[in-house]
């Protein structure tokens, strides 16, 4: 491999392959270099993905890409140690193509979308590590992997989140605990028709369900259930630096959260398939890193581009957005042979113009406000306790549901904290 | 049901396991720290205390660099395995 490509891609994730995609079908010459022994070897996320970014690259990709289910129900869940209020919404819309998401598991997405990469005319080049940049004064000019040196006009970090490129180009310093979420996993094989029974789903469809309150202990975070076509993706979020802080480990809010009697019964004759775990960078715009040097672009995870608003958490969308803004980019610098600074400034225009810089700024107060406590600790418990109030005949006169409320607040909240909250996330979220 | 071992949620993975280890602590400092943040951010347990020191085992390992971010004392020098080793999913 000693030719010079036009740009070398590193990471074969969903930025990587929709960045190297973009520019093979635009004509130039790409390599993508995966550490993995195949593409999604070592990508791992909660389930589900969502919105038309993955369409607009490759149209109707539903119907050859390794998809679980479109998922057709949202529900969300309320948790106390042993109570669980749920709100859960559907609509025939969901399960009609374009489909509004779908739950994937990545090893075999990420195989596919390689493999349209390389029909799209780019070499992927597996089990081989971009392990630092080749400089030529203040200019990348392609990447050393092994003994190796590639050259390239340009590179794109697509590394994800623990990206070593971005670090030694110096575009970004050390990660921060409270920066990012870890996420634990499990695959739970489970026979499909009993799947489909379990969670009342017809053919494809599937349920993205999603948790908060016990099953972080109240830690900023959150648990999910995903269904895939014959399994299950169950999982934890939380905040790292309140894991270690409070010395709790993942794997047990975990374990705990599959034995709340609320799901309990869900993983019964399940067999653990895969236990899994990745790094989420959270901190939206606030932790973005410099988006590009001379020669460099950095797209997907690597930039921290990562939607989180309490109400979802999203990366694939972004990632995907971002490579293909990249290519643009990079496509765009060979026309003009120009690939300084300068010219790929036209990166962060772009970024600008789409979704991307437009939700992460929109949505830049969010991660402060989901740092709230409340929101973990207090609200879930309160809200079931006065479902369980609601709920309850005990045989005694009845009560309003505002003394209900009243007495369910008592030692957890006060009108003036929810007052407060109340606004705070109408302002911020 | 039980709760499962990350040792034996770990034995259900793939692995491709190096000769080479990737993960090297430096002992002298772990001995110093009070906090062992490390045993608490590794979700594959891969950090054990025993008798007051810190041991590693990179087998098991997850490559999803929390311990190098919770390690404030530079204890951790962090590289990912070599390309083609260590964890493999068949889910992900």
């Amino acid at each position: 491999m000693k030719q010079s490509f036009d740009a070398i891609v590193v990471g074969a994730g969903p930025a990587g392959c929709a960045c190297a995609y973009t520019l093979a079908k635009a004509g130039l010459e790409v390599l993508v270099v995966e550490r993995g022994r195949f593409a999604g070897a070592k990508n791992m996320w909660g389930g589900a993905f969502y919105g038309p970014t993955l369409g607009e690259l490759i149209p109707n990709f539903w119907e050859e890409a390794p998809l679980e289910r479109y998922i057709a129900r949202h529900k969300f869940s309320l948790l106390s140690d042993e109570a669980c209020l749920s709100i859960e919404f559907t609509t025939p819309r969901f399960s009609q193509p374009p489909y509004n998401g779908f739950t994937v598991l990545r090893s075999k997405f990420d195989r596919w979308l390689a493999a349209k990469v390389e029909q799209a005319g780019a070499i992927v080049a597996t089990a081989l590590q971009a392990d630092d940049l080749l400089w030529d004064g203040n200019q990348v000019v392609g990447i050393k992997a092994g003994s190796d040196e590639l050259p390239a006009s340009v590179v794109v970090a697509c590394d994800g989140v623990n990206s070593t490129l971005a670090q030694k180009a110096g575009l970004r310093g050390e990660l921060l605990s409270r920066q990012v979420k870890m996420g634990v996993k499990e695959v739970i094989q489970l026979p499909r028709e009993l799947l489909e029974r379990r969670f009342n789903l017809n053919n494809d469809e599937g349920i993205a369900w999603e948790f908060i309150g016990s099953c972080t202990r109240g830690l900023p975070g959150g648990a999910f259930i995903y269904t895939n076509k014959a399994s299950l993706s169950v999982g934890i979020v939380v905040r790292l630096n309140a894991l270690v802080e409070k010395k709790i480990r993942a794997n047990d809010l975990l374990e705990e959260f599959k034995h709340h009697p609320a799901v309990a019964g869900l993983f019964a004759e399940g067999k653990l398939v895969e236990y899994s775990a990745h790094l989420i960078p959270v901190s939206g715009i606030n932790m973005m890193p410099t988006l590009y040097i001379d020669g460099l672009l950095v797209a997907g995870d690597a930039a921290a581009l990562v939607l989180g608003t309490g109400l979802i958490l999203e990366g694939a969308n972004f990632a995907v957005a971002s490579g293909v803004a990249a290519a643009e980019t990079v496509a765009r610098a060979k026309r003009e042979r120009d690939f300084s600074v300068k010219s790929l400034s036209y990166y962060r225009e772009l970024l600008e113009q789409s979704f991307v810089l437009k939700d992460l700024k929109s949505f830049r107060k969010a991660p402060h406000f989901l740092d709230n406590p409340r929101l973990y600790s207090s609200y879930p418990g309160l809200v079931c306790d006065l479902a369980e109030k609601l709920f309850t005949n005990d045989g005694k006169p009845r009560r309003k549901a505002w003394q209900l409320l009243r007495e369910a607040m008592k030692e957890r909240v006060s009108f003036w904290q929810v007052a407060c909250d109340l606004m705070r996330g109408k302002e911020v979220i | 049901m039980n709760p499962i071992s990350i040792e034996d949620k770990l034995a259900v993975n793939k692995y491709d396991i190096d000769r080479d280890v990737h993960i090297r602590i430096r002992e002298d400092i772990c001995k110093v720290c009070n906090e062992h943040y490390c045993l608490y951010a590794c979700p594959a347990d891969c950090y054990k205390l025993r008798e007051g020191h810190i041991t590693f085992a990179y087998e098991g390992c997850l490559e999803c660099g929390s311990c190098r971010i919770v390690c404030d004392k530079g204890a951790i020098e962090w590289e990912l395995p070599r390309p083609g080793f260590g964890i493999c999913y068949e889910y992900g």
